[in-house]
């Protein structure tokens, strides 16, 4: 379980992005986190990891104060964080990633059963770099699985994870989130716009100016959620406008 | 036919020889060796297909790789055990047409006192049609003696016509001084792939040099150099790719700063053929802030993450 209470964060520039969000998410629930883009999601995201420090507010974990704890600390608690915009190394490996991720050398079956959840051939990955040959497909579900061997996780933060995931893959992704609620013991928290993932979650959150403009259960938030904090995956449905004058150069056409 | 003599190494030369090759204490190698140890051999052997002849005077070894001989490997390992030595060998590898091996050369130099101790090794592939070659060198010093390691490695490349050599080359740690020169001349159709790796640290002080000729059509080298300078270690690179026909070259230098550390990197790329495509990339700076934060949110500490950065920037 993972508690916020007034968490506020100002940017170096004075730029006030969170101001007092209160939330708290329980174990063997998906939560979904949505809201309009520059809302402060990410930022949310970061500071629970602590790779950004809250100016303000309180973080509990399972009755644990971990307000001030480090990046570190946090994750040797239990926090596993999948970045937003996943960091390429020269050098580094899927393996090395995922067996630092897992803190044990991963048999072969065991790195197939996660690249699988992700919709990677293991063979073709395996021991490849984790560099910038790979596309940015490629290196998000990687970055998601580097979540997933995370077993000692008690909370889990994806940020937006359908990003660069074919259609096929991203059912595969929902299966995972499936799988790992009725494992009871982690609370999943997942930052998305997809209409898909609103929809298998437990909770909603709407963060809107830095604040949380509603929460609740998934069948009483749906309806309430404006056109830009809910989209399918492609751009159509994002922007009437843009759907408009889509049709229209359709019909045109 | 040539000799094959008794092996005799001492304690520090067999952890040397454990660093730099897959030395497993047993005095040979799973194939052709010699092992020099203090300017002399110290255990030599030959094989049916790979000969192995000391040239006159001790200066160093003539190695005949027969032609078409698949899958042997070569041992040719180096090893300095005290101060005040300075050892310089000549090693010549004729590699014959449509031969495929490993051969596994490396330096390990350990001082115990106040004088230098150097080793020079001089080592020129000669490779014939379509032979292959996977050579491995890494090198490394040992030792609480104030003298100096200093490892001075030349390296010349003749590739025949659709010769291949791969060369993965590492300095490893505890070399005070290095000056290396590669050199090479490939004709049509070669390949030439070298992947080197240096890390400095203290005040240790390494050069490298290359300068690769892509004189026949279709000829094309790939060169990749990682280096890691720690402390107030210094580093130059220096690389010239001479485009002399249709070929294609590419080299990437990228080093990693860390605490005072210093890298001077020179590319340059001669294209002396319309046809010639000839590619540069270069990136030196410290570890990127993101990729430690990635790491510590797997658990890492800081200083984990930089090592373990490192170590892979290193091997890869």
């Amino acid at each position: 379980m993972l508690t916020l209470k007034n968490i506020k964060w100002t940017a170096p520039d004075g730029g006030e992005i969170l101001n007092g969000i209160d939330f708290t998410i329980e174990s063997g629930k998906l939560t979904v986190i949505t809201g309009p883009n520059g809302s402060g999601k990410t930022t949310l995201a970061k500071v629970i990891a602590g790779v950004v420090h809250q100016t303000e507010g309180e973080i509990w974990m399972d009755g644990q104060d971990i307000s001030d704890l480090d990046i570190t600390e946090r994750a040797k608690l239990g926090v596993a964080y999948g970045f937003q915009q996943p960091v390429r190394f020269k050098g580094l490996t899927v393996r090395d990633m995922l067996d630092l991720s897992a803190k044990e050398t991963l048999k072969e079956e065991a790195i197939c059963g996660l690249m699988d959840q992700v919709g990677l051939c293991t063979k073709d990955y395996i021991d490849r770099e984790v560099n910038a040959s790979l596309s940015g497909g490629e290196i998000k579900r990687i970055e998601i699985a580097t979540v997933l061997a995370r077993t000692d996780a008690k909370v889990m933060v994806f940020d937006e994870p359908e990003a660069g995931i074919d259609l096929w893959s991203f059912n595969g992704l929902i299966d995972s989130f499936e799988r790992l609620k009725k494992e009871n013991d982690k609370a999943l928290l997942v930052i998305s716009h997809q209409e898909r993932l609103l929809s298998i979650a437990d909770e909603i959150i709407v963060i809107q100016d830095g604040k949380v403009r509603i929460q609740g259960p998934t069948e009483e938030i749906m309806p309430q959620l404006m056109y830009d904090e809910r989209s399918s995956s492609c751009p159509i449905g994002k922007d009437p406008e843009w759907l408009k004058e889509f049709q229209l150069s359709k019909a045109g056409a | 036919m040539s000799e094959n003599k008794e092996t005799r190494v001492n304690k520090v030369v067999e952890e040397l020889l454990k660093a730099i090759s897959d030395y497993d204490g047993s005095g040979e190698y799973d194939g052709a060796f010699n092992i020099r140890a203090d300017s002399e051999c110290a255990g030599r052997k030959s094989t049916e297909h790979v000969r192995i002849e000391p040239k006159e005077g001790g200066k160093g070894l003539d190695i005949y790789i027969d032609p078409f001989t698949k899958g042997e490997k070569v041992y040719i390992p180096a090893c300095i055990s005290r101060s005040h030595v300075d050892d310089l060998v000549y090693n010549d590898f004729h590699v014959g047409e449509g031969a495929d091996v490993t051969i596994v050369a490396g330096c390990g130099v350990h001082t115990d006192g106040e004088d230098d101790s150097r080793h020079n090794g001089i080592h020129n592939f000669m490779l014939e049609k379509n032979a292959k070659v996977l050579y491995q060198e890494k090198h490394i010093g040992t030792g609480d003696g104030e003298g100096k390691r200093i490892i001075d490695p030349v390296t010349e490349v003749h590739l025949g016509e659709g010769a291949e050599l791969t060369m993965e080359t590492s300095q490893i740690g505890g070399v005070d001084n290095t000056d290396r020169k590669t050199w090479g001349d490939l004709q049509a159709n070669a390949k030439l792939v070298i992947k080197e790796s240096i890390m400095t640290e203290g005040e240790q002080h390494a050069k490298t040099d290359f300068e690769i000729a892509l004189d026949g059509e279709d000829s094309a080298v790939d060169l990749v150099s990682r280096s890691v300078a720690k402390d107030n270690s210094y580093q130059e690179y220096r690389s010239k790719i001479n485009g002399n026909n249709r070929c294609t070259g590419h080299s990437e230098c990228d080093a990693i700063l860390v605490g005072n550390g210093k890298v001077n990197a020179a590319p340059e790329l001669l294209a002396a053929d319309l046809d010639a495509s000839l590619i540069h990339e270069a990136a030196i700076g410290k570890v990127a802030g993101e990729q430690i934060l990635k790491l510590r949110s797997l658990g890492l500490t800081e200083e984990e993450a930089e090592r373990k950065i490192i170590e892979g920037f290193l091997r890869g």
